[in-house]
């Protein structure tokens, strides 16, 4: 059976992550800041190497934003 | 002797217009109708090759042609010369601006008769098959000969052929629509293709020059010299090279097909220094897209007309030719009575997998390089980033992925292994090739398959079977050392590794050399079983049933 994709609590210090990616942003305008999110995700999919993970992880982040309506 | 191939016309033949009745008829003389009539005529089919124009390719179009083309080739009588004329390559770079990011080795191993890849004009592909057909009595072929009207039977198709003389009828028992991406049977017939169109247009640029450039393919993405969009380069031969700029939607199709807009682009690239003589000019869009079936009945579509792909990845040519391979052979056994009419049913399958195959490849691929929305360009640029330094994004890195031949995991006609087989070769693919010895001289094992069902055996200790206890004509192959008289030897051990060879293991191959059907011990019933599967002649044979049981 392949993995799931793991939703429970899994950071040891949530606060202290959450700090570390805002600022890693800091100082960077929308467009550089959409870059740097865009290959924090190639890295860390890269990382998980499972496509079955990543693809729970992206219909859940999927399912979290609507299409504008046309 | 290569002659002008772009430039000659040939010339319509008056009392070759006239009615009669054909085994096979096959619409349009390109590189996949060539290969076709050549196929069947070769192994005695009569065929009749029509062409609504009187001249081969003009301009370039199609330069890549892979080994398993080649290959096919040589089983058509006309590889070595294609293969000698080409440019042969393997690698291909990839760059981010001016930095290499990526490269790939398409043949990491030696040992195939083929490089991975020649370039070579389709001019020069279709040259030299028009020559291999004209030296086969069966295949007939006719210019300026349009079809103009089709009618299918029961029994038979009956088309309308219009020639400067005026029109006149003809019947085939099948037809094969070889007639391009704009098909004029698949018009006339009122069938259609679909899929997906790609807003973006390229320019191909052929230029004359000596540079010193490798015989290898290079990828710019966003170089200096054309910022923000693409550009490759590849090597063809008599020192033309090919140059494609990726031009976006806007540009203007025929603007910038004028040299006073295509020089300078050129010059960007070599430099203003740089001296060159525009070959061929084109401005192009593409589309990925297929028919629903490749079989309606009597008509039978292959290469362009059945299905298109975008150029990056050389899927274009290279998948047609590989229809002609799977087509011919079954027709010629339905033609004969060896195969019933079903047989014509796995071309459909087996080859709207291949073009199912080849789109997503080629359309991942133009995704890529053609990026459609803001974000699909974010995450492309980021991979192209992260390359530099990382070695996983460059897997990523989609420039094409060069035509590789579809195995036929899921055929009707293979019989699935009794046994467990590793090596490269899987059950439905392409034989690979090794080589070989015959008494001290050197030998290419797929130079002595094809064409008609063949074996391969491997000789154990045990000695060899007698030959007449085989179903099928059959290569015996000796292990590294252990040669023999009539016996090839696996002078290298590649044949082994590539096949899993166990002493006593036989392989079966269809006359397109792709394997339908492998043991560990020969057995002679369980081979015309499987020939008989392998024919169209029997659904899922008993011995396989007993077997799984």
């Amino acid at each position: 059976m392949s993995a799931r994709l793991n939703v429970e609590p899994n950071l040891p210090d949530p606060d202290g992550f959450y700090e570390l990616l805002i600022e890693t942003h800091q100082d960077l305008d929308e467009e550089h800041s959409k870059m740097l999110n865009a290959q924090l995700i190639l890295l860390l999919a890269n990382h998980i190497g499972d496509l079955a993970v990543l693809r729970e992880a992206l219909a859940i982040a999927r399912a979290g934003v609507r299409a504008p309506s046309s | 002797m290569d002659l002008d191939y772009q430039g000659h016309r040939f010339d319509y033949v008056p009392a070759a217009a006239q009615a009669g009745r054909h085994p096979v008829v096959v619409v349009g003389a390109g590189p996949v109708g060539l290969a076709t009539a050549i196929d069947l005529a070769h192994n005695g089919v009569p065929v009749l090759l029509l062409d609504d124009d009187n001249q081969l390719s003009a301009g370039s179009r199609a330069i890549c042609f892979s080994k398993r083309t080649l290959e096919v080739f040589d089983r058509l009588g006309c590889g070595e010369r294609m293969a000698a004329k080409g440019v042969r390559w393997h690698v291909g770079r990839v760059f981010k601006r001016e930095e290499e990011v990526y490269s790939f080795d398409l043949l990491p191993e030696t040992g195939h008769a083929h490089p991975a890849f020649v370039n070579l004009q389709q001019y020069y592909v279709e040259g030299y098959l028009h020559e291999r057909a004209q030296q086969l009595d069966r295949l007939e072929l006719r210019w300026r000969s349009k079809v103009t009207g089709l009618v299918q039977h029961a029994d038979r198709v009956v088309l309308s052929v219009t020639t400067p003389e005026g029109a006149y009828q003809l019947e085939a028992a099948y037809v094969v629509a070889a007639d391009g991406g704009k098909s004029s049977v698949r018009a006339l017939m009122g069938l259609e293709s679909h899929g997906r169109s790609f807003r973006d247009r390229f320019l191909i640029a052929d230029v004359e020059m000596t540079a010193d450039f490798p015989a290898e393919r290079w990828f710019w993405f966003d170089p200096p010299f054309h910022p923000g969009q693409s550009v490759l380069l590849h090597r063809q031969p008599d020192n033309i090279w090919r140059i494609d700029f990726q031009l976006g939607w806007d540009a203007d199709p025929v603007q910038e097909k004028t040299p006073e807009r295509v020089i300078p682009r050129i010059q960007a690239l070599l430099g203003k220094e740089a001296r060159f003589e525009l070959e061929w000019v084109s401005v192009y869009t593409f589309c990925c897209l297929r028919m629903d079936a490749f079989r309606h009945g009597r008509v039978l579509f292959a290469g362009d007309a059945a299905h298109g792909v975008s150029p990056f990845g050389a899927r274009g040519a290279n998948s047609g030719v590989q229809d002609a391979d799977n087509l011919a052979w079954k027709l010629r056994m339905v033609l004969s009575g060896d195969a019933p009419e079903a047989l014509l049913d796995t071309y459909a399958s087996e080859r709207e997998q291949a073009a199912d195959e080849n789109i997503l490849n080629s359309t991942r691929s133009t995704d890529f390089i053609s990026p459609k929305s803001a974000v699909s360009k974010l995450f492309r640029d980021a991979v192209l980033q992260l390359s530099k330094d990382q070695p996983f994004a460059r897997k990523l890195v989609n420039s094409g992925r060069l035509s590789t031949p579809t195995t036929y995991h899921a055929s009707p006609l293979n019989t699935p292994d009794g046994e467990r087989f590793g090596g490269c070769v899987a059950l439905g693919a392409p034989a690979a090739d090794a080589p070989l010895t015959l008494q001290g001289a050197a030998h290419w094992l797929l130079r002595h398959t094809g064409n008609r069902f063949s074996g391969i055996y491997f000789a154990g200790a045990a000695g060899l079977p007698a030959p007449q206890a085989f179903p099928v004509p059959t290569l015996a192959i000796a292990a590294k050392g252990q040669g023999g008289p009539g016996l090839f030897e696996d002078s290298e051990g590649l044949f082994a590794a590539r096949y899993d060879a166990s002493p006593g293991s036989f392989w079966l191959l269809r006359p397109d050399q792709h394997l339908c059907a492998r043991w560990r011990a020969f057995d002679a019933q369980a081979v015309r079983a499987a020939l008989a599967r392998a024919s169209g002649r029997i659904a899922v044979p008993a011995a396989h049933q007993m077997e799984t049981a």
